[in-house]
């Protein structure tokens, strides 16, 4: 199991050394100079000469990756912010906290909605309650979520007001400022989790263990959560984990519409404002936490499954 | 002439065979009423796409400022948005543009995809595994935070939208591309095609891609839903098909300031969306369903 980590973990450098690779080119590749950003439109000319020589921007492109790759190795410094000249890790790990809260809600009620749903559909299989709740599930996956959420705001926020519209104070108030933004952003992945539950569950019911267990006169309550739900977690898991990871970078427009100090707002206004250091440092973290997460969903695996943990190995 | 005619035999039931195959997808098809639902809205939003000068009479940018903001109405369907343009007729011209960039996103990825997967999964070795490890770099970034980044270099616009979302879904299509691939290769047909001396391009196109088809159309399917949905996040936050071209995502993020107040700014865009990605995704699950029925449920 040690050994198996050990190679994920091993393998998650080259991932970032190609993620940081393409990323920098990218941003490098891109129209618009840094060095005039910065000084503004009416610099001279020997002005953002100098400044680009400062900034490295006159060097060779493989000369600036590796003098950028260096640097966030050793120092774990991945550049500075043009627009606030704060440091791009500093400005990242301030927004973090939002954007993964977000993403933890977002994760919290896609499971309790879509797990329930997928186990009931899949007991009850082709009764009117699977039919409607499926259908509704695949309405949830075909609806954008940035008008999802701007309907909640309406009816939640504007009309009935019971909670707020946008922003995320901090603090033990949180929990309401979450609760539109978690709903818009887990929808999706709900949706997604009860389809795969629900034919996940349909593939474990048929097998002979639930046939014996029933034989044996278990409940079927015991079957759908002892014998069944426990074999059919796999695949569930692994949505989940991919919806988690997903969740992270696809905050990017949720944080958008309410408002919200992430990662994500972060991203759309440095475009914006063709902030590069800070895109692609938010890239590569975001990159890196997808990484992590996928990993911690491989390791989970054999804590569910124990055949799985033999393979570890 | 005997043996021209045993030619020709085998030729006709060669067809009738190669039709009964598809036809019996079809059959399938046809009696799954949601998918033939999901079937007849796209023929109708290609139909609106193809006539939409017939359809509506205004055009997508003619602004009248004295009627801003109207609700529905006889002249105005869906009403007019904040330049006074007609809702209706942006819809109607905005299904050109989502499934312009919904077709042509997936179009490259499953180009670029579909050949980068079709050869990595036929030879395997060193190829398979650079290729692979290629598609694992780009899957290690979120689609949409891909598609972002590309854009944010390239600059906004209905091209630069359509190569971002293509390349981040092209990993996807790869590895689909590439299993279906793999469980072809192995088989007798295409042993018995190297024997004969068929060339490996040939083999590919000819015998191992037809016969991955069906993973390719659903997910191709399935991919230009998403296609369609990642462009119009794109335009919502600014960074997509900018005005006056009539996305659907952009109008939805324009009539954000008049949610409020004028409810059919932001309603029917979404429920055009909406209904598109819904139409795709159950053609999708029922071509899926129709071309494996041991994947139903």
């Amino acid at each position: 199991m040690h050994k198996f980590i050990l190679r994920r973990l091993l393998l998650l450098i080259p991932v970032m050394l190609g993620v940081s690779l393409i990323i920098f080119s990218m941003m490098h590749f891109t129209p618009g100079c840094p060095a005039r950003i910065q000084l503004g439109e009416h610099a001279s000319y020997e002005a953002i000469e100098a400044l680009r020589d400062d900034m490295g921007l006159n060097d060779p492109f493989p000369v600036q990756y590796g003098r950028w790759l260096g640097n966030l190795v050793i120092n774990q410094d991945v550049g500075r912010s043009i627009r606030t000249n704060r440091d791009v890790s500093e400005e990242i790990l301030d927004r973090f906290p939002a954007t993964l809260q977000l993403a933890g809600a977002a994760v919290v009620v896609s499971i309790a909605i879509g797990v329930p749903i997928g186990i009931i559909s899949a007991t009850k299989q082709y009764s009117i309650f699977d039919n409607v709740s499926m259908f509704i599930a695949l309405l949830g996956v075909s609806m954008p979520n940035f008008w999802q959420g701007m309907l909640l705001i309406i009816v939640f926020a504007v009309n009935l007001g019971w909670l707020p519209s946008g922003g995320l104070p901090g603090g033990s108030d949180n929990f309401r400022y979450l609760v539109l933004p978690a709903i818009t952003l887990g929808t999706g992945s709900a949706a997604v989790i009860a389809r795969m539950t629900r034919s996940s569950m349909l593939e474990v019911i048929r097998q002979d263990y639930i046939k014996t267990a029933r034989a044996k006169g278990q409940t079927e309550r015991v079957i759908t959560n002892r014998h069944a739900l426990k074999n059919a977690l796999i695949p569930i898991i692994t949505v989940v984990g991919l919806a988690f990871g997903s969740l992270l970078g696809g905050a990017v427009i949720t944080e958008s519409i309410f408002n919200i100090p992430g990662v994500g707002r972060l991203m759309v206004d440095s475009i914006a404002a063709r902030d590069f250091p800070v895109v692609q440092g938010g890239v590569l973290f975001i990159a890196l936490m997808f990484s992590v997460i996928n990993l911690l969903v491989d390791i989970l695996y054999a804590f569910v499954d124990p055949r799985i943990k033999s393979q570890y190995k | 002439m005997t043996k021209n005619k045993a030619v020709e035999h085998a030729i006709s039931e060669r067809e009738v065979k190669k039709r009964s195959q598809w036809g019996m997808v079809f059959q399938r098809l046809k009696r799954n009423k949601m998918a033939m639902a999901g079937l007849v809205i796209l023929i109708l939003l290609i139909l609106m796409a193809a006539f939409a000068p017939v359809i509506t009479p205004f055009s997508y940018y003619y602004q009248q400022l004295g009627s801003r903001l109207q609700g529905p109405c006889s002249t105005h369907w869906f009403g007019t948005d904040h330049l006074g343009r007609d809702i209706f007729t942006r819809i109607v011209y905005g299904a050109r543009v989502s499934l312009q960039v919904g077709l042509i996103s997936i179009g490259i990825a499953t180009l670029i995809g579909g050949l980068l997967g079709a050869i990595a999964g036929y030879y395997g070795g060193h190829f398979d595994t650079g290729v692979m490890r290629f598609m694992d770099i780009l899957l290690a970034v979120p689609g949409i935070l891909l598609a972002i980044s590309i854009v944010a270099a390239l600059g906004p616009g209905i091209t630069n939208v359509m190569i971002a979302v293509g390349i981040g879904a092209t990993p996807v299509e790869a590895r689909v591309i590439r299993a279906s691939v793999m469980q072809v290769r192995d088989q007798e047909f295409v042993e018995a095609a190297k024997a004969v001396g068929t060339s490996d391009l040939r083999i590919i196109f000819k015998h191992i891609l037809p016969n991955a088809m069906a993973q390719i159309i659903v997910q191709a399917t399935l991919g230009v839903a998403g296609a369609i949905l990642a462009a119009a996040g794109l335009s919502f936050i600014g960074l997509g098909i900018q005005p006056p071209s009539p996305e659907w995502g952009a109008m939805l993020s324009e009539g954000r300031q008049h949610l409020r107040d004028h409810w059919h700014v932001t309603t029917f865009p979404g429920i055009a969306i909406m209904t598109t990605i819904f139409a795709l995704n159950l053609l999708g699950d029922g071509l899926r369903d129709a071309l494996d029925p041991k994947l139903k449920n």
